[in-house]
């Protein structure tokens, strides 16, 4: 299988805070990849980093080169916003935009390529939703307010707002934390089809969430990457002590 | 959920009749929790008394002001809103051309600070780096502290010359075909009244729209730029609707302001009770007449024709304020809704 | 590709749109501070401070009468509506329950918004009719009244910062609650309650609309509670709208000190909010 993103030899500041050290590291195509590790390992900042989402936040500097599809994120020829609307992201709580309904959550990213037709508008939406198992419960009422709906609702509600963008890379930041078993659940389920057509990087401190969905892991502690290769092999002989203490629960 | 403890503890906060419930020290000194207790009941009814008296300062003073404009309201009754005579000697008084003043300036002043303000609260809170953003913040808000008799200097002595000299003779040049832009330049004019408005509540609408913007909560927005949203496109679909009744609040408050602001319009409107189209021409407002004449009304009924003015002007602002205090606090509780797990 | 570019030229575009909007606001602020520093710098001298003002005509001349006024109609309204502001904080964050809490503060919310020559207009009715003549009392009325919601409201933020555990302490000690208040809750508070002091103080020092048919104004000294009295907004409104040259310069050196002054007393108030520590 092909190599999506590389990582190569990433280094995230945070002022003086050294939050992500010297991380090299390939995510495959068509595969889901789950970061695992203690809070604070700096597996959420790996992420954040992958469509450059510490843009954002003051005082954040990364370095080191991350590649998607071979082409280098930070050259000074490619566009952030361009690069983000190639590698999507579904956050730790759901996020809809709470002035909007059910359809123009869907559709709100998708419209940023310009003006956008009706029936193509309703098209996305429908073809959006249904990838994500929500159709059938919303689609009597799609002018509805989109905190109307539960947790998990929203959440896959997410979900379909960051594929109908058209996205070759899925970033799930703890995508289930926030809910609770039947929609996680769910959740992991839509992982497991998505992953036919994109490249899905998850974080999550869930171990049996990694183990359930992805087919490679990785473990980071203290902002490294201690370990990286087959989810099977991680969780059965992990080669390195650290890896074993924590996926045995012996410590984090 | 720091909400709710505090709510717990609110709940469980000793109150008055317990304050020395420890039972070793109520037995061996019962002399000094009785104090305690009388002390405690004295206390709570002095704060009582003061925090009630906020709401009887608004019941009295539209009691007071609705008792003293009775004679002009049974008088004219409706022919003062809609009259526009006002002649003190013939005892015949009609509003309209105040009200008309008062209304034209306020929502002129309101529309060219609305964006102006918005723009501004925007940048500070949203574009520029965090030093230069609280820099224009405190300019800000060393513009709003500027007493209003002091915009009104500068209005009637600097403002107006220039507007006289330069801004109207070439609004009346290039525009005026225009109605609006017709007539003699006078300086003093509801353009004037108009741009010190403007002035004046800019730094309201600007810094309460800052407040609600700081509310916006940092995960709506990066889901607006994680679907690859530029800046701007991240302010219109993330940041401005989540705002929206908020800045609608502070709108309304800039409002509230200009409609009561007395002294600056009083320095630099000229006076004129009309109603014209031009806003080169000098007009009137609510505020300004009761400025001008109260202190020298002889009449009873110009008295009272002057509190009625007030009691509408106050009728008005209740309106108001009321409508944007309940719009920005639906903000604040909403976000503290959010708080919550 | 073509409307990505579109897209980051109309980002671009607003963002620029929106830099103006800031400078714009700015500009008038740096005009009024640039007049009320160099025509009232020329103008302040001590006879500023010292005389009262000359009859129009004659050159010279101060404001020590209305600076006298002033001070006296700040401190009798501090006097009248400090106290009101910071019991009626107490009750709404000590003792009131959360319904009637939440009514008093919104009606302290619109009380602030009230246009203050409403509250010229009340004190007219309570003290001047009653007493048959204008009088620094009816003015310092007019100046509590729009002192106490400000007092309340920023009391009130600074009393909720207190931690409960502090008053706990207290109160575990056998101290009474109102001892516990004044003597705890109040004083952690303190620093902030006077940043409310002073940012009423500086908002009630400007007030021109409540004084002129309350406090009057007077061209002379006065010291009579019960008289008319000059203050210093008044004398620059007066100034201002007058045809004399003379006044104007007056008006001028007043608006300087009144604004040196007033931010004198927004500094401290910054420089004691920022001190606050829990």
């Amino acid at each position: 299988m092909n190599t999506k993103v590389q990582l190569h030899n990433l280094n995230v500041h945070f002022g003086r805070t050294h939050a992500v050290k010297e991380v090299s590291m390939e995510f495959r195509e068509n595969s889901v990849t789950a970061i695992i590790g203690p809070s604070g390992c700096g597996k959420s900042t790996v992420l954040r980093s992958i469509n450059r989402m510490h843009d954002l936040t003051p005082g954040a500097r990364v370095d080191g080169k991350i590649l998607l599809d071979g082409l280098d994120i930070h050259d000074k020829s490619v566009d952030p916003v361009a690069i983000r609307r190639r590698i999507g992201m579904v956050f730790q709580k759901p996020n809809p935009f709470p002035a909007m309904s059910i359809h123009d959550n869907v559709i709100a990213g998708y419209r940023l390529n310009g003006r956008v037709r009706r029936e193509e508008a309703d098209e996305i939406v429908e073809s959006s939703l249904r990838r994500v198992a929500l159709w059938d419960e919303v689609k009597d009422r799609l002018r509805a307010n989109a905190m109307e709906l539960s947790g998990g609702q929203q959440q896959r509600l997410c979900i379909a707002r960051t594929i109908a963008v058209k996205p070759e890379v899925i970033l799930m930041d703890e995508p289930a934390s926030a809910l609770d078993p039947l929609s996680t659940l769910k959740i992991e389920e839509l992982i497991e089809e998505l992953k036919e057509r994109y490249t899905i990087i998850i974080v999550t401190h869930n171990m049996q969430q990694a183990a359930r969905v992805s087919d490679i892991t990785a473990f980071f502690y203290l902002g490294e990457l201690i370990e990286c290769g087959e989810t099977k092999k991680i969780f059965t002989t992990p080669e390195k002590k650290q890896t074993e203490d924590y996926i045995t629960g012996r410590f984090g | 959920m720091c909400q709710a403890v505090d709510e717990n503890c609110k709940d469980a906060r000793p109150t008055g009749d317990c304050g020395g419930s420890v039972p070793t020290e109520a037995e061996t000194h019962s002399w000094k929790m009785e104090k305690g207790v009388s002390g405690d009941f004295i206390f709570k009814g002095v704060t009582v008394l003061f925090a009630f008296s906020i709401l009887a300062i608004l019941l009295l003073m539209v009691v007071e002001m609705a008792r003293e404009s009775l004679p002009a309201i049974g008088t004219f009754g409706w022919r003062f809103v809609i009259g526009r005579d006002w002649d003190a000697v013939q005892g015949n008084f009609g509003a309209l051309s105040y009200i008309w003043g008062s209304v034209v300036s306020s929502i002129l002043a309101l529309l060219l600070a609305t964006p102006l303000s918005v723009g501004t609260a925007i940048f500070i809170t949203e574009i520029a780096p965090k030093k230069a953003g609280g820099l224009i913040a405190s300019l800000v808000e060393l513009l709003a502290a500027i007493p209003s008799v002091i915009y009104g200097l500068w209005g009637v002595l600097v403002m107006a010359p220039w507007l006289q000299k330069t801004v109207e003779p070439f609004l009346n040049d290039r525009l005026g075909f225009i109605p609006i832009f017709q007539g003699a330049p006078y300086g003093v004019s509801m353009l004037a009244a108009v741009f010190i408005l403007m002035i004046m509540v800019v730094p309201i609408i600007t810094s309460i729209t800052k407040e609600v913007l700081l509310t916006v909560p940092q995960s709506q927005k990066e889901a607006a730029i994680a679907l690859g949203a530029t800046r701007w496109e991240m302010l219109r679909m993330a940041v401005l609707p989540y705002g929206k009744s908020g800045i609608l609040g502070a709108v309304i408050l800039g409002l509230g302001r200009a409609v009561g602001e007395t002294m600056a319009v009083t320095m630099v409107i000229g006076n004129t009770p009309q109603i014209s189209l031009s806003l080169l021409a000098p007009a009137y407002t609510m505020p300004s007449v009761i400025a001008n004449e109260f202190a020298e009304a002889t009449s009873k009924l110009h008295t009272s024709a002057l509190m009625e003015i007030g009691l509408i002007l106050l009728a008005v602002t209740l309106i108001i304020n009321g409508l944007a205090q309940l719009l920005l606090w639906s903000v604040t509780r909403g976000q503290q809704r959010g708080g919550r797990p | 590709m073509t409307h990505l570019a579109w897209r980051k030229a109309k980002n671009a575009g607003m963002i620029l749109l929106m830099a103006s909007a800031a400078l714009a606001v700015l500009v008038p602020l740096a005009l009024i501070f640039v007049h009320i520093v160099r025509m009232g710098g020329s103008a302040v001298n001590l006879d500023f401070f010292t005389r009262i003002p000359s009859p129009p005509g004659e050159a010279g001349g101060g404001m020590a009468n209305g600076m006298a006024g002033s001070a006296i109609l700040i401190g009798l309204a501090s006097f009248l509506g400090i106290p009101v502001g910071i019991f009626g904080a107490v009750y709404l964050s000590e003792y009131g329950g959360n319904r009637i809490s939440a009514i008093i503060r919104f009606s302290a919310d619109v009380l602030a918004g009230v246009p203050s020559i409403i509250t010229g207009m009340v004190a007219y009715a309570l003290l001047v009719v009653p007493m048959k003549g204008f009088s620094a009392l009816a003015g310092a009325l007019a100046l509590a009244l729009i002192m106490i919601p400000i007092v309340l409201r920023t009391t009130e933020e600074q009393l909720k910062l207190v931690p409960t555990s502090l008053r706990e302490a207290s109160l575990a000690l056998g101290v009474p609650l109102w001892r516990t208040t004044l003597k705890v809750t109040l004083r952690s508070a303190l620093t902030g309650v006077l940043t409310g002091i002073l940012l009423a103080i500086a908002r009630i020092a400007g007030e021109t609309a409540p004084l002129l048919f309350t406090a009057l104004g007077n061209q002379f000294w006065g010291w009579k509670l019960t008289q008319p009295i000059a203050a210093m907004p008044l004398q620059i409104f007066n100034f201002a709208i007058s045809p004399y040259e003379d006044w104007h310069r007056l008006a001028w050196a007043g608006a300087l000190v009144l604004v040196t002054v007033m931010f004198g007393l927004s500094l401290a108030a910054r420089f004691f909010g920022r001190s606050r520590r829990y």
